[in-house]
C-alpha cells in the first residue's frame, strides 16, 4: 500500500508543479499590473508551439528521389534527411535529439517580446477598466492566438519527442532501498518536476534577493507611493508581464513530451490554472505555489480506485469541490490578502 | 334522366382515360416505384445531388476526420468520372458508371462535428435543413453516429456511418436509415482474443482504461467477455474522459494493481497519448507476476500508430482494413489515394470511401434516390473488391461483416508508413454473430413527412 501512495504522491506533485508554475505567471500579472489575464493559457500554448516550431526548423530535411524504390502507391520513393544532421554531423543529432530542452533558447526571447508588446499594445489600455473588460479583451486576444496557431499548424497535436536518454522510467524503489520495479516514475515527468521547482524558485528569488525585485514588490503592495518617489514603475511591470510570459511558455515547451500541443492546450489549462490562483489567494505569489501542489497532490489521490470505489467520479471533480470548500472557510483563498479584488 | 343516356357512359370515360394516359406515357411513371417519391427529404430537382460530409475535423480523432474528408473527395471525384476511377472498376457487382448519380454530378458540403455527438447533430441539421443533403455520412466517434443516426431516421435521409466501432450504432440503437460499413467492437474481442491468448497465455490478469462514452463501453464489455471466456482475469476497468490528454492519474494506480496486461480501450489522440504515457511509465519494461507486462489496444489505425511512433511496436490490435493488404480493391485504392495526397490511406479513409461509392451504386440499382428504395438495395446486398473480401450488409442490423484483421506494430518498419503488420485475417464466419444479441429496432422505412 506503502508504493501505491508514494506514486500517487509523486504524480500528485508533478501534477502540482504544472500547475503551480502556469498559476505562478497568472499571479504575477495579477499581482503586478492588477490585470486578471485570461490570454495567460494562450501564452503557455505559445511557448509550446516555440518548441514545435524549434523543432521544425531544425528538422528541416532535403528530399531527394531515390528512383530505384518506389512507394506503397507505385510513385519513386522520397528519402528525406534532416539539413541539421547533413551540415553539422554528430552536434546536428544531439541539438534533434535534445531539441525540447534547446527549444527554451528560441522560447526566451520570443515569448519576452509577445508579453511586452501585448502589455504595451492592448493590455496597458485597460488597467484603469473593470475587470469584466480585462477578462474580455484577454479572452479575445487567447481567441485570436489560437486561431493563427491553427492556421499555421493545423488543428491535430504535433509530439514533440523527449531526448532519448531521458525516457523511460526512473526505479525510486532501488533508490530507496525497496525491490527493482516497485516505485517506478517517468524521467521527464520527474525533470518536469525539477524544472517547475528551479523556475518557481528562481522567480522567489529574484522578487527577493534584487533591487529589481525590491522596487516590483514595493510597487505591488503600494504603486502610487513607488511612482511617487520617482521610479518608473510601469517600465519594470512591463518587464513583469513579459518574464510571466517567459515563464508561461518555458512551462509550456517542456510539457510537451508529456502532452503533444494542439491549438487549444492552452485553454485546457487556462481554467485549472484561475482555480489554482483563486483558491492559493488572488495576487499571492506563495499562495499560487501552494494551491498549485495542493490541487495536484489532492486530484492525484482522488484518482486512487480504492478512493473511486467509495466516490465514483471524485478524481473528476476534487479540484472544484476543494475549490468551493476553502472560498467558503476562506473567502480570500489560503493566502489571500485583504482588499484584493474587493470593490 | 334520358339526357344522360344520350352522354358517354361511365364505362366509356374510364376507357377513354386509361387510354389517354397509357397513350401519354404517364403509365410507366404510376407504376414504376419512383412515381410516388417526389415528395421525399431533398430531393435533387436540378443536375447536382449533394452529400453531407460530418468530419471530426477537430478534437481527439481529428486525424481520422481530417484523412476522411481526403477521401470523400476522392470517391466523389470518381463518381463523377474523374481522376483514375479507384474502385468503381473493381466493386462487384456495380451499377456505377462513373457520370455522377442517377445522371446527377455529385457535389458536398462539410460541417467540423468537433468530435462532439451534439455538435455533429446540428452540423447534420444544418446539412439537411440548409443545404439540401441527399445523404449524411462520416464521423469517427460514435457517440457522433448513434446521434446522427437517430436524427437521419427522423429527417428521412440515409446515414452512411464513418468510422464508428461501438455495438450499439447496429445494436441497441441502429436505425432503418443508418448502414455502417466498420466493423464493430464485438468482433475486435472475438477476433483478437485468441490471438492474444495464444501470444501471451491463457494466465493473465488484465486491467482495462475505457474511453467514457458509448464506445469505450462496449469496447470494453467485448474485450472482457472474449478474454475472460479464455481464461483472463478482469481485475479492474476504470473510465477515462474523452480527450483527458493526461493520463498519468490513471496509469499509476495500474502499476502496483497485480495486473500483467493493460487493455487501453482508447482511440485517435487519447490512445497515442495513453500508450505514449504507459510506455513513459516503463510498463512496457516491467515484470510482473513473473511475466512480462503487456499492453494491447483493441483498435488501432495507422494514424494512432504513426503517432505513437517506436511505442506501438508489438502492440497487438485489430483494424477493419489495411493499405498493405494485396487483393485488387486496397492495390486500387491505395494507388488512387496515394497519388493524389502523398500517403497511404488509413482505415477512416477507406471506410469513407467504400460508403460513399456504396451508396451511390444503392441509388442506380434503385433506380431513385428515393430513401425507402435505396435502403432495399442496401440491405442483404452481397459485393466484393472493396479489400476486404466478400461483403455482407447484413439486412437485420445494417453491419457488414466481412474479415477482420489482426495487427500488430511493426516491430522494423521500412519506411514512415510501415507501421503495422497483419498477423491474421479472421474470415467473416468467425466473427459474424446473431444480430439479436445487441436487441434494438430498425424502425420504419417511410420517410418522414417532413425535413
Amino acid at each position: 500500500m506503502f508504493e501505491v501512495i508514494f506514486l500517487q504522491f509523486l504524480n500528485g506533485l508533478d501534477k502540482g508543479g504544472a500547475y503551480a508554475l502556469i498559476a505562478l505567471g497568472l499571479t504575477l500579472v495579477f499581482g503586478t499590473l492588477g490585470v486578471v489575464n485570461f490570454a495567460h493559457g494562450a501564452l503557455f500554448m505559445l511557448g509550446a508551439f516555440c518548441a514545435v516550431l524549434f523543432r521544425q526548423l531544425i528538422t528541416f530535411e532535403t528530399v531527394t528521389i531515390d528512383p530505384t524504390k518506389l512507394s506503397p502507391w507505385g510513385a519513386p520513393l522520397e528519402v528525406r534527411a534532416p539539413l541539421v544532421q547533413t551540415w553539422f554531423g554528430d552536434f546536428g543529432a544531439v541539438l534533434v535529439n535534445y531539441s525540447v530542452p534547446f527549444s527554451i533558447l528560441l522560447t526566451i526571447p520570443v515569448m519576452l517580446v509577445i508579453g511586452i508588446a501585448l502589455e504595451r499594445g492592448i493590455i496597458k489600455h485597460f488597467y484603469k477598466r473593470p475587470h469584466a473588460e480585462q477578462i474580455l479583451v484577454t479572452f479575445g486576444l487567447a481567441i485570436v492566438a489560437q486561431e493563427i496557431i491553427k492556421s499555421f499548424f493545423g488543428p491535430n497535436p504535433i509530439p514533440q519527442p523527449m531526448p532519448e536518454g531521458l525516457r523511460g522510467a526512473a526505479d525510486i524503489g532501488a533508490w530507496l532501498g525497496m525491490q527493482a520495479n516497485v516505485i517506478t516514475y517517468p524521467i521527464w515527468r520527474l525533470v518536469y518536476f525539477l524544472f517547475a521547482g528551479v523556475i518557481i524558485g528562481g522567480v522567489f528569488a529574484f522578487l527577493q534577493f534584487t533591487t529589481f525585485g525590491l522596487v516590483v514588490r514595493a510597487g505591488m503592495a503600494d504603486r502610487e507611493t513607488v511612482g511617487l518617489l520617482g521610479i518608473n514603475i510601469d517600465r519594470r511591470f512591463t518587464i513583469m508581464f513579459g518574464l510571466a510570459a517567459v515563464v508561461a511558455g518555458m512551462a509550456g515547451v517542456m510539457y510537451t513530451p508529456l502532452l503533444p500541443p494542439n491549438y487549444h492546450i492552452g485553454m485546457d489549462f487556462l481554467v485549472l490554472s484561475f482555480v489554482v490562483v483563486v483558491v492559493g489567494g488572488m495576487g499571492s505569489l506563495p499562495g499560487a505555489v501552494a494551491a498549485g501542489f495542493l490541487l495536484g497532490i489532492l486530484q492525484s489521490f482522488a484518482s486512487m480506485t480504492q478512493i473511486k470505489a467509495i466516490v465514483p467520479g471524485i478524481d473528476q471533480i476534487i479540484i472544484y469541490l476543494v475549490a468551493v470548500v476553502i472560498l467558503l472557510v476562506r473567502p480570500r483563498g489560503l493566502f489571500g490578502r485583504r482588499g484584493v479584488m474587493e470593490a | 334522366m334520358t339526357v344522360f343516356k344520350r352522354g358517354p357512359s361511365r364505362r366509356r370515360v374510364l376507357q377513354t382515360g386509361l387510354a389517354g394516359i397509357l397513350a401519354t406515357g404517364v403509365a410507366p411513371l404510376i407504376l414504376s416505384r419512383g412515381a410516388w417519391a417526389q415528395e421525399f427529404c431533398n430531393n435533387p430537382t436540378g443536375d447536382t445531388v449533394t452529400f453531407g460530409l460530418n468530419l471530426p475535423l477537430t478534437g481527439a480523432y481529428a486525424e481520422e476526420g481530417a484523412d476522411e474528408q481526403k477521401a470523400y473527395q476522392l470517391a466523389i471525384q470518381h463518381l463523377n468520372g474523374e481522376g483514375d476511377g479507384g474502385l468503381i472498376s473493381v466493386l462487384t457487382p456495380t451499377a456505377l458508371k462513373g457520370n455522377g448519380v442517377l445522371g446527377k454530378k455529385v457535389a458536398f458540403v462539410t460541417s467540423d462535428s468537433q468530435t462532439k455527438a451534439d455538435v455533429a447533430r446540428a452540423g447534420a441539421t444544418r446539412m439537411i435543413e440548409r443545404d439540401g443533403a441527399i445523404m449524411v455520412s462520416g464521423g469517427s466517434s460514435s457517440a457522433e453516429a448513434v446521434a446522427v443516426q437517430g436524427l437521419c431516421q427522423e429527417m428521412g435521409v440515409i446515414f452512411m456511418a464513418g468510422l464508428t466501432h461501438s455495438n450499439d450504432t447496429t445494436g441497441k440503437d441502429k436505425k432503418r436509415y443508418g448502414f455502417r460499413h466498420f466493423f464493430n467492437a464485438y468482433q475486435s474481442g472475438i477476433g483478437l482474443a485468441p490471438a492474444i491468448v495464444k501470444a501471451y497465455g491463457a494466465d493473465r490478469r488484465a486491467y482495462h482504461l475505457t474511453a467514457d462514452y458509448t464506445w469505450g463501453w462496449t469496447q470494453e464489455e467485448s474485450m472482457k467477455a472474449a478474454t475472460e471466456e479464455l481464461g483472463w482475469e478482469t481485475v479492474q476497468a476504470v473510465r477515462t474522459p474523452l480527450g483527458a490528454g493526461d493520463f498519468s492519474q490513471f496509469l499509476t494506480p495500474v502499476l502496483n494493481s497485480g495486473a500483467d496486461v493493460l487493455i487501453l480501450n482508447h482511440y485517435g489522440n487519447d490512445m497515442v497519448n495513453s500508450l505514449t504515457q504507459a510506455v513513459q511509465f516503463g510498463m512496457r519494461d516491467r515484470q510482473t507476476n513473473g511475466k512480462n507486462f503487456e499492453i494491447v489496444v483493441p483498435l488501432f489505425s495507422e494514424l494512432m500508430a504513426k503517432g505513437a511512433g517506436a511505442n506501438i511496436k508489438g502492440i497487438y490490435g485489430t483494424s477493419n482494413w489495411h493499405w498493405n493488404l494485396q487483393d485488387p480493391g486496397t492495390i486500387a485504392f491505395t494507388k488512387s489515394f496515394g497519388a493524389a495526397y502523398g500517403a497511404p490511406p488509413s482505415q477512416a479513409a477507406h471506410t469513407a470511401y467504400v460508403q460513399a461509392l456504396l451508396y451511390a451504386d444503392a441509388c442506380e440499382r434503385a433506380g431513385t434516390f428515393y430513401p425507402p428504395e435505396v435502403i432495399k438495395a442496401l440491405e442483404g446486398f452481397e459485393f466484393d473488391g472493396m479489400g476486404n473480401g466478400p461483403t455482407l450488409y447484413r439486412a437485420e442490423d445494417h453491419q457488414c461483416i466481412k474479415n477482420v484483421l489482426v495487427v500488430q506494430g511493426n516491430e522494423s518498419p521500412t519506411s514512415e508508413y510501415d507501421v503495422l503488420n497483419v498477423v491474421q485475417e479472421i474470415p467473416r464466419d468467425a466473427v459474424a454473430y446473431d444480430p439479436a444479441i445487441f436487441g434494438g429496432d430498425l424502425g420504419p422505412a417511410e420517410p418522414a413527412p417532413i425535413c
